[in-house]
C-alpha cells in the first residue's frame, strides 16, 4: 500500500505565495465563517473593542494608533492617529465616523475581501474610532456593486447589535455608537472623501473644496473621520496587541502591512498583504511566481488607474509611501498590475487615462476638460496621428492638471501618463516619429511585410487579403501595398511558410 | 469682531479678516485676481480654478475662492505657474465650446472673452470642440446653448441658493456633463418659474434672453434704473435701451434692498407693455357710451363728484375701496387713509387678500 498523500501537501506557509505574506488585514480571510461573530470572537475578535472601551481613554486609544505608524490605507497615507486626534479636538455634540467602501478603481478588490470574509474586523475598527473622537453614528459607505459584502456587512451588524457591540450601552460601558450601510451608485469619485459624503447627503456626488476638512466640518458640517475598509480593519489589532507589535514590521515611516490586488502578467494573481517596504521584485518574482511564458517584465502599473508605472530598474524598490511617490506612482488603494514585454506603454497610459476622463464629475476645469484632451493626444500618438511636441505638451498639461485640480482624482489622473514618460519616453518617441510601435500592440501603427526569403508565392495571402493589399505573381515573392492594407492580419494568420511578419 | 490678520500678497503686507477668503482680501486690497464660476452671495465652489494662486508651502496652487486667509500666510497671484495654469484652463475652455463671439449677445460683457483677453491667448492649443447640443429656444423668454456652457455652475447655485426655485443641477459627468432641470427636459418642460436669475449669472452666452436677440450689443444699451410696477416690494432693476425701447431687464446687484439684484418672471420679462400701442396713455371718460380722452383734473372731478354724491345719498358705508396690489406700501396706505378719513368708511380692502 502506497504511504497516505497528506504528508506531500504542503502547508500554507510552504506555498511560496503565502510564504512571503504576512496576514494581518487578512487574517481571518477563509478561516472563520463571516456569518458567525462567535467564529470571529473566537480569533479575539472584539477584545480591542473590549480593551478600548474598558480600559482606554479616548485620547490613550489615538496615542496608540499614532504611536503605530497607521497611516490611511485609501491610498493618501495620512497618518490614521492624527486625523482622529483632529477630530477630536473639533467641538460638537455630532461627530461622524465613516468607512470609505467606495473601491473603484479597476481590478481592485482588498476592500471586498475584508468586508465579505471579516466584516466584524471593520466594525470594531469603526466603534473603536468612534470612541476616540466621540461620535455616535457611523456609515459605511459601500457601492451597490458589492451585494455579497453588503449582505454580510448586514448579517454582521445584526449580529453585533445583538451581541451589545453595536449600539446602546455597548458592552454596559454606557457608550452608544451605530451606523448603516449607504450604498453608491458606482462613481468612481465617490471614493474622494468630500464626494463621499456630499453623496451620503443625498446630493450629487461631487468633491468639495478643502478647508474646512472633514475634521472640522465633514458629513452634514459636523466633525468626522472617514477612513478605509483596510485603516479600520487594522485598529482593533492595533489596541490590542500595542502599537510596538504593529509598527514592527514595515518601514521607517511606512508602517504595518499593505494588501495588493495583484494582477496582469503574473503567474499567481490575487490579493497579497506584504509589510510596508517589501521590494516589487519580491511581490512579482517571489509572491507572484514571475511572469508567465517566459516573457520579460516592463512594468508595473501601482496605485490604481491614476497610480504611476515603475520599471524594470526599479523592481529592488522598496514599496512603501515615500519611495512610491518618489518613483512617480502612488500607493492608491493598492492596485498592482504588470505588465509585460508585450505591452504598448503609450496604450496603458491611454488606457489609464481613459478611465479616469470618464470618471471625471465634471466639476473642475483641468480635470474635466484637461483628462479628454490627454485622451485625445494619447489615442492620436497609438494612431500614428502623433505629433512633435506632443509629449511636451501632454508634460506641461500633467503638470498643470495635478497642480490645479480641485480633487485627488484630477491631482493624480496625469500620473500614468507622467511615469511613463519618464521611463519609456523613447517608446513615445518611435510612436511619433518613426511611426512605430515597438510592442506591436498598436494597430495603426502596424506594417505586415512579406519575407521574401520564406515566400513561396503559393497566393494564399493575396486570396485571404479582403482589400487586396497583398499581392504578386504566381511563384514570386509577394508584396503587401501599406496603403491599401487595413492591418486585419489574416494574411500572416494564413501564411503556411511564416513569410509574412509585423513590425 | 475678530482681530485683524497679516498676510503678504504679491510682496505687499496687507490686513484681513480671519474669516476672508484670498480672493476676498486681494480684492479689498485692490489686486486683481481673475474669476469665472465665483459668484458673490453663493457657494464658492472652486470649480473653474481660474483664481488659482501660489501659498507658500501649499502642496498645490490653491484656489484663492475657497481658501480662507491664515496669519502670516504669503500669497503670489502672478508667478509664472499661477499664469501657466490659468491660459491652460481658459484655453481648455475655450476648446470646449462653440464660443463664437460673432453672433454672440454676450459679446463685449463675456467673462469667458475677458479671460481670453487679459491672458493674450491668440488660439487655444487644442482642436475646438463644440459638443453638438441643440441650441433650447421652446420658450418665448430663455435662450439656452449649452454648446457655450462652460459649466461655472453660476446658474445652478443662483437657482437654488439665491431664488431657491431647485430647478436646475448637473447631471452626468465628467466632459458629457451638462446643467439643466430634471431628467434633462427643458425649461418650459420643468417646475421652472422663468425669474431668469440664470440669465443674469451666466457668465457667458449659454443662458440669455431670446426678446433681446439681436436688440442690440452690450455697449449699445442704456442702462436705466427704475422701480418695478408689478407689486408692492418695490423691486429695482434696469431697463435696458436701445435707441428709445426696451430691449430686456436685468437686474442690478449694487442696487441692495429690497431684491438685492434678483427679479420675478413679471419683473423680469414683462416690460413690453410699456411700448404696446394697447397701452392707455390718457384717462378715458364713457361720454354718450364712447370712452372719450379726457384730461387728469377732468377725471379726477368726475370721481370726486360722483363719489361725493353717492356719499351724501346713501351714506360713506354704500362705498368700498379696493385697492391694487400692484401699488406700494405708501399708496396703499394713502388710500386706506382717504378710504377712512375722506369718505368715511372702514369697507377698505387689498387684493392680495383673495
Amino acid at each position: 500500500m502506497e504511504e497516505p498523500m497528506i504528508g506531500s501537501i504542503p502547508t500554507m506557509q510552504e506555498i511560496p505565495f503565502f510564504a512571503h505574506q504576512k496576514l494581518r488585514v487578512l487574517r481571518n480571510r477563509g478561516i472563520i465563517d463571516p456569518g458567525k461573530i462567535e467564529e470571529y470572537i473566537a480569533r479575539d475578535g472584539y477584545l480591542g473593542l473590549a480593551k478600548a472601551l474598558t480600559e482606554m481613554t479616548p485620547a490613550e486609544i489615538i496615542k496608540e494608533v499614532t504611536a503605530s505608524g497607521l497611516r490611511g490605507r485609501g491610498g493618501a497615507g495620512f497618518p490614521t492617529g492624527l486625523k482622529w486626534q483632529f477630530c477630536s479636538q473639533s467641538k460638537g455634540d455630532v461627530k461622524y465616523v465613516l468607512c470609505n467602501a467606495d473601491e473603484g478603481d479597476p481590478g481592485a478588490f482588498m476592500d471586498r475581501s475584508v468586508l465579505e470574509a471579516d466584516p466584524h474586523a471593520v466594525l470594531e475598527g469603526m466603534v473603536i474610532a468612534a470612541r476616540a473622537i466621540g461620535a455616535h453614528y457611523g456609515y459605511i459607505y459601500c457601492r451597490a456593486e458589492y451585494p455579497l459584502a453588503i449582505h454580510q456587512l448586514n448579517i454582521a451588524i445584526a449580529q453585533a447589535r445583538e451581541c451589545g457591540l453595536l449600539g446602546k450601552d455597548i458592552l454596559g460601558t454606557g457608550f452608544d455608537f451605530d451606523l448603516e450601510i449607504y450604498q453608491g451608485a458606482g462613481a468612481f469619485v465617490c471614493g474622494e472623501e468630500t464626494a463621499l459624503m456630499t453623496s451620503i447627503e443625498g446630493k450629487r456626488g461631487m468633491p468639495r473644496p478643502r478647508p474646512p476638512f472633514p475634521a472640522v466640518a465633514g458629513l452634514w458640517g459636523k466633525p468626522s473621520v472617514l477612513n478605509n475598509v483596510e485603516t479600520f480593519a487594522s485598529v482593533a489589532q492595533i489596541v490590542l496587541k500595542g502599537a510596538a507589535w504593529y509598527a514592527s514590521v514595515g518601514t521607517e515611516k511606512s508602517k504595518g502591512t499593505k494588501v495588493f490586488a495583484l494582477t496582469g502578467d503574473v503567474n499567481n494573481v490575487g490579493l497579497v498583504e506584504v509589510p510596508m517596504g517589501t521590494t516589487l521584485r519580491t511581490i512579482v518574482y517571489e509572491i507572484g511566481g514571475g511572469i508567465p511564458g517566459g516573457k520579460k517584465f516592463k512594468a508595473a502599473q501601482l496605485g490604481g488607474p491614476s497610480g504611476g508605472c515603475i520599471p524594470a530598474e526599479h523592481l529592488d524598490a522598496s514599496v512603501d509611501y515615500e519611495k512610491v511617490a518618489e518613483l512617480g506612482a502612488i500607493m492608491g488603494s493598492g492596485g498592482l498590475i504588470v505588465m509585460n514585454e508585450d505591452k504598448c506603454i503609450v496604450d496603458i497610459a491611454r488606457f489609464f487615462i481613459d478611465f479616469c476622463q470618464d470618471e471625471s464629475c465634471g466639476k473642475c476645469t483641468p480635470c474635466r476638460e484637461g483628462t479628454k484632451r490627454m485622451l485625445q493626444i494619447l489615442t492620436g500618438i497609438t494612431e500614428g496621428k502623433g505629433r512633435e511636441g506632443d509629449i511636451e505638451l501632454l508634460q506641461e498639461m500633467a503638470v498643470i492638471i495635478k497642480n490645479s485640480s480641485l480633487c485627488g482624482l484630477g491631482q493624480t489622473a496625469p500620473n500614468p501618463i507622467l511615469s511613463t514618460i519618464r521611463y519609456f519616453r523613447d517608446e513615445y518617441e518611435a510612436h511619433i516619429r518613426e511611426g512605430r510601435c515597438p510592442a506591436g500592440v498598436c494597430t495603426a501603427l502596424k506594417r505586415y511585410t512579406v519575407d521574401a526569403e520564406k515566400c513561396t508565392g503559393c497566393g494564399v495571402c493575396a486570396k485571404v487579403c479582403p482589400t487586396k493589399a497583398a499581392k504578386g505573381e504566381k511563384k514570386q515573392p509577394h508584396e503587401i501595398d501599406q496603403a491599401t492594407c487595413i492591418k486585419c492580419g489574416v494574411c500572416m494568420e494564413k501564411c503556411k511558410f511564416e513569410a509574412i511578419f509585423v513590425n | 469682531m475678530e482681530e485683524k490678520i497679516r498676510i503678504t500678497i504679491d510682496g505687499r503686507e496687507v490686513t484681513a479678516n480671519p474669516e476672508q477668503t484670498i480672493l476676498e482680501a486681494a480684492r479689498e486690497n485692490g489686486i486683481f485676481i481673475p474669476t469665472l464660476c465665483q459668484y458673490a452671495d453663493t457657494t464658492n465652489v472652486g470649480a473653474c480654478r481660474v483664481c488659482v494662486v501660489e501659498v507658500e508651502k501649499a502642496r498645490t496652487l490653491v484656489a484663492s475662492c475657497c481658501m480662507p486667509v491664515s496669519a502670516g500666510m504669503v500669497v503670489r497671484t502672478d508667478t509664472k505657474a499661477v499664469r501657466d495654469a490659468q491660459r491652460m484652463i481658459v484655453e481648455l475652455l475655450w476648446a470646449s465650446g462653440d464660443h463664437n463671439c460673432l453672433v454672440c449677445e454676450k459679446n463685449g460683457n463675456c467673462e469667458l472673452q475677458d479671460l481670453v483677453y487679459w491672458l493674450g491667448i491668440e488660439k487655444p492649443r487644442f482642436p475646438i470642440e463644440s459638443p453638438g447640443y441643440e441650441i433650447e429656444k421652446t420658450n418665448s423668454m430663455i435662450v439656452r446653448d449649452l454648446n457655450k456652457c462652460v459649466l461655472c455652475g453660476r446658474c445652478v447655485r443662483a437657482c437654488n441658493e439665491i431664488q431657491v426655485n431647485e430647478v436646475l443641477d448637473f447631471s452626468l459627468r465628467g466632459s458629457r456633463a451638462k446643467v439643466g432641470p430634471a431628467f434633462d427636459s427643458d425649461y418650459i418642460a420643468s417646475e421652472c418659474y422663468f425669474c431668469g436669475e440664470c440669465v443674469d449669472a451666466c457668465p457667458v452666452g449659454a443662458i440669455t434672453f431670446a426678446q433681446a436677440r439681436f436688440g442690440g450689443r452690450p455697449w449699445e444699451l442704456e442702462k436705466v434704473r427704475t422701480t418695478c410696477t408689478y407689486c408692492g416690494v418695490g423691486c429695482q432693476l434696469d431697463l435696458n435701451i436701445n435707441k428709445g425701447k426696451i430691449v430686456k431687464v436685468t437686474g442690478n446687484r449694487d442696487y441692495g434692498p429690497p431684491n438685492q439684484g434678483s427679479l420675478c418672471i413679471k419683473g423680469r420679462f414683462a416690460m413690453d407693455f410699456v411700448q404696446h400701442p394697447d397701452r392707455l396713455q390718457r384717462p378715458l371718460i364713457r361720454k354718450n357710451g364712447e370712452l372719450t380722452e379726457a384730461t387728469w383734473e377732468e377725471a379726477y372731478d368726475l370721481i370726486a363728484r360722483n363719489l361725493s354724491a353717492i356719499k351724501e345719498e346713501h351714506g360713506p358705508d354704500s362705498i368700498a375701496g379696493f385697492a391694487s396690489a400692484r401699488c406700494t406700501n405708501e399708496e396703499n396706505y394713502l388710500f386706506q387713509k382717504f378710504m377712512r378719513a375722506v369718505i368715511g368708511t372702514n369697507n377698505v380692502d387689498h387684493c392680495a387678500r383673495l
